[in-house]
């Protein structure tokens, strides 16, 4: 009988490793989203971006090795903290800065906001403002790839702290019990909000909470961008197998606070430090390919790209018109 | 290049803050991530990091300065070996959109559309058969399986038990468990489930074995289906339908009688119909299963059973957000739905008796709601009276008279009356829940006291 539960990554043994290119690949899209996730913090600094903020600095291999296993047509859903998912989905820098900064040019038409953004041309299902809805909504996303016959998986993403959440074990049950290729990506950045997983869950493998419905589960190293790629891979094919579900826990960690407004009583400067210096999954992946004898130019030259392309979405967001006021109207219901 | 460090907005609500302390001086090397200072703003204390490498070239606002307005340069970073200037001229931080300081001027606010246009003739549609209403449904159910693949049924006990109320009576053996699925006792879930598939282009119709249930799921009915198309710019629409029997059964108590037309109909985003006839479930139902958007049915569990002539025609649909003036009336106007058009139809019987015609609408759609039929009925009656089995405050009565009165207050000759519901949770004991509900005799005195 197969295990159901296991660690992998740093905590246990890494799966195969990534080419090159696959690594070249990969720092590019983290660096991007490092990149994209800092220019925002400061139009939000600037007043240029309202409301409620959630950076994914920190996170950025957990969606990049996921992204790479999956092709045109699978599913994707996640929180509030969806920048990076929708950047790796292949949404445009300008599209999504514009959104954030309620602009009309932004993929809600300045109507959605960081939390709220989507994309059906990506596949891109949200950014969802309630903590754990995108759980039942993803076993939908993954019901109606099953009803329609296709090979394409869902992937559901959410935190530590939605894990709490009893939709989340309504939703395990469902895709059990209909065998439903949805992929349970569980970011545990150890807080939900201030409050640290071993406070807010008696259980604190949360890899082994899908156990009861026979739901395999692996805990992966999610500062390492190979790891997260090999533990994806198997998850990918296990769902694409129709073999039902599969629970991936992402051990990883956010730098900046829960949102803009988050003063970090909760944990220490230290802490962060610490990860910052010794985890990076960006620095990690950039000694790889140093190792590996890529010239440090090339590596630089790729960031000036970056940059680049960081500002332009800047400059476009800043530069676009705000939502007519006739927008106020439009999208409530569609015609019948 | 030198340049700005500026007071940044560290909440939704800040406009200034306190520099409470400095962690790096004049001079000081420093790195991407690393603190350069504390500020108090409305809400905390909060640490600034530094977002690009350099030297503090100057400190332009020292600790302990309150009221610094968001914006304000509080300090110049240079590079290595640059000399500091007494200010940037760098580019001026774009102004942040006018609606983030200011409101819109009322001139540039666009009315909201009205729903005002004059009520078309209800169509023929020939030939009758009487069914009960619980045969309509069913029948709605299985043109529309019959007609969409994309179309299936899912909920607690809709397929091998064959309906805890009978209404999906043979879908599963008709259409198979592909597309009649039974869901374990989980509303929440099973809701998200459905939206979920719903927002990729499926049209799921969700029955909850009452209404009441629904209220486990009632954040993805709200939150995730209503709202979406809108959040998402008009990309993601949630074609869905959300069905079940509403308001009050007969001696379930409290937690099983309640009438949520007013908890749904308050929701932009939401269509929610009431039938009462067998004709109007089987026509609205059709049209909310075509819809593309959310679609709430209130059914109503004690009409379940009882016949109305219903046409025969295999393309019979009914339009949503139109009412049906079930009685021709010029006294007084009686605006009901579901079970309470036939408290409203019995009091207008025993009114007739007593010399006084009035006409009975039937609203078959609470959102949109038929404001026009309504108005042109009051501008001929002069009189209004509303009947609802669900709780008078804020409930549907409310909201038809608050329309009555914008649009067709000078043509009251007397204020609107509500009969509804009382304001209690609903009792067991039979005499008080018969006390508890609307009865015709209610709807008579409500009249003769505007008369």
């Amino acid at each position: 009988m197969e295990t159901t539960s296991e660690q992998v990554g740093a905590a246990g043994g890494n799966g195969p490793s990534l080419t090159r290119e696959q690594f070249l690949s990969a720092y590019h899209d983290m660096l991007l989203i490092r990149r994209f996730e800092e220019k925002a913090g400061q139009l939000y600094g600037m007043g240029l971006i309202g409301g409620f903020c959630h950076l994914y600095i920190g996170q950025e291999a957990v969606v990049v090795g996921l992204q790479m296993c999956l092709k045109d047509g699978d599913k994707l859903i996640t929180s509030y903290r969806d920048h990076g998912q929708m950047l790796v989905a292949g949404m445009t820098p300008r599209g999504v800065m514009a959104e954030l900064t309620g602009r009309a040019t932004g993929y809600s038409h300045g109507k959605g906001g960081s939390m709220h953004m989507f994309s059906r041309e990506k596949n891109f299902y949200g950014g969802h403002g309630i903590v754990g809805a995108q759980v039942a909504l993803g076993i939908g996303l993954a019901f109606a790839n099953k009803y329609r016959g296709t090979d394409e998986v869902a992937v559901a993403y959410f935190g530590d702290g939605a894990a709490g959440q009893g939709q989340v074990y309504e939703s395990f049950n469902l895709a059990a019990l209909h065998k439903l290729p949805c992929i349970f990506v569980i970011e545990n950045n150890k807080y939900g909000m201030g409050t640290a997983i071993e406070r807010a869950s008696a259980s604190h493998d949360l890899y082994k909470n899908g156990e009861p419905w026979g739901i395999p589960g692996r805990q992966v190293d999610g500062m390492d961008v190979a790891a997260v790629h090999a533990a994806a891979a198997e998850a990918v094919a296990h769902c694409r197998a129709g073999k039902g579900p599969y629970i991936l826990e992402m051990m990883t960690y956010r730098y900046r606070g829960h949102s803009m407004s988050d003063p970090a009583k909760y944990r220490t400067r230290e802490e962060v430090d610490q990860v910052r210096k010794t985890r990076d999954p960006i620095e990690h992946v950039k000694h790889i390919l140093l190792d590996a004898g890529v010239e440090e130019a090339t590596l630089k030259a790729m960031e000036t790209e970056i940059k680049a392309v960081v500002n332009d979405s800047a400059e476009f967001a800043q530069t676009s018109p705000e939502p007519d006021p006739s927008e106020l109207y439009t999208d409530v219901v569609l015609e019948a | 290049m030198a340049t700005e460090i500026l007071m940044p907005a560290l909440s939704p609500t800040m406009t200034e803050g306190k520099i409470a302390r400095w962690l790096k001086k004049e001079g000081d090397m420093i790195a991407a991530g690393d603190v350069l200072a504390e500020i108090e703003t409305d809400k905390a204390t909060m640490e600034i990091e530094a977002i690009e490498e350099g030297i503090l070239g100057r400190i332009l606002i020292g600790e302990g300065v309150e009221g610094v307005a968001v914006n304000t340069p509080i300090a110049i970073v240079v590079e290595d070996g640059e000399s500091v200037p007494d200010s940037v001229a760098s580019q001026p931080a774009a102004p942040a959109p006018q609606a983030a300081t200011a409101p819109q001027a009322p001139a540039s606010t666009p009315a909201a559309p009205v729903l005002d246009t004059a009520p078309e003739p209800e169509r023929e549609w020939g030939e009758t058969r009487e069914i009960t209403v619980r045969e309509a449904l069913r029948d709605a159910m299985a043109a529309e399986l019959r007609r969409d693949e994309d179309v299936f049924l899912l909920g607690e006990e809709v397929a091998d038990y064959q309906g805890a109320y009978k209404i999906s009576q043979g879908l599963l053996q008709e259409f198979g468990p592909k597309r009649v699925l039974d869901m374990p006792i989980t509303e929440h879930g099973f809701t998200g489930m459905a939206v979920g598939a719903a927002l990729t282009g499926l049209k799921p119709i969700v029955e909850f074995m009452t209404m009441n249930f629904a209220m486990q799921a009632i954040d993805h009915i709200i939150n995730s289906a209503a709202k979406t198309l809108y959040m998402s710019g008009g990309q993601m629409g949630c074609p869905i339908v959300f069905r079940g029997p509403n308001g009050a059964a007969a001696r379930v108590g409290a937690q099983h009688s309640q009438c949520y037309a007013s908890w749904y109909g308050h929701v932009p985003g939401l269509k929610v119909v009431a039938p009462w006839s067998a004709a109007d479930a089987k026509g609205l139902l059709r049209a909310a299963i075509r819809d593309p958007n959310p679609v709430i049915v209130l059914e109503n569990e004690i009409l379940y059973g009882q016949k109305f002539p219903c046409p025969v025609d295999e393309d019979f649909i009914l339009p949503i957000g139109k009412a049906k003036i079930e009685r021709a009336g010029t006294d007084v106007t009686i605006v009901a739905f579901s079970i309470a058009v036939g408290t409203a139809l019995d009091a207008a019987a025993e009114l007739a008796k007593q010399g006084i015609e009035a006409e009975v609408i039937n609203l078959r759609s609470i959102r949109p709601l038929d404001t026009a039929t309504i108005i042109n009925s009051v501008k001929k009656t002069s009189r209004l009276v509303t009947v609802e089995e669900g709780w008078p405050f804020a409930g549907i009565g409310a909201e038809v008279a608050m329309q009555v009165i914008e649009h067709a207050f000078d043509w009251l000759d007397a204020p609107p009356v509500r009969v509804a519901g009382e304001d209690v949770p609903m009792p067991f004991a039979a005499n008080l829940e018969k006390l508890a509900l609307p009865q015709p005799e209610h709807v008579v005195k409500a009249v003769r006291s505007l008369i």
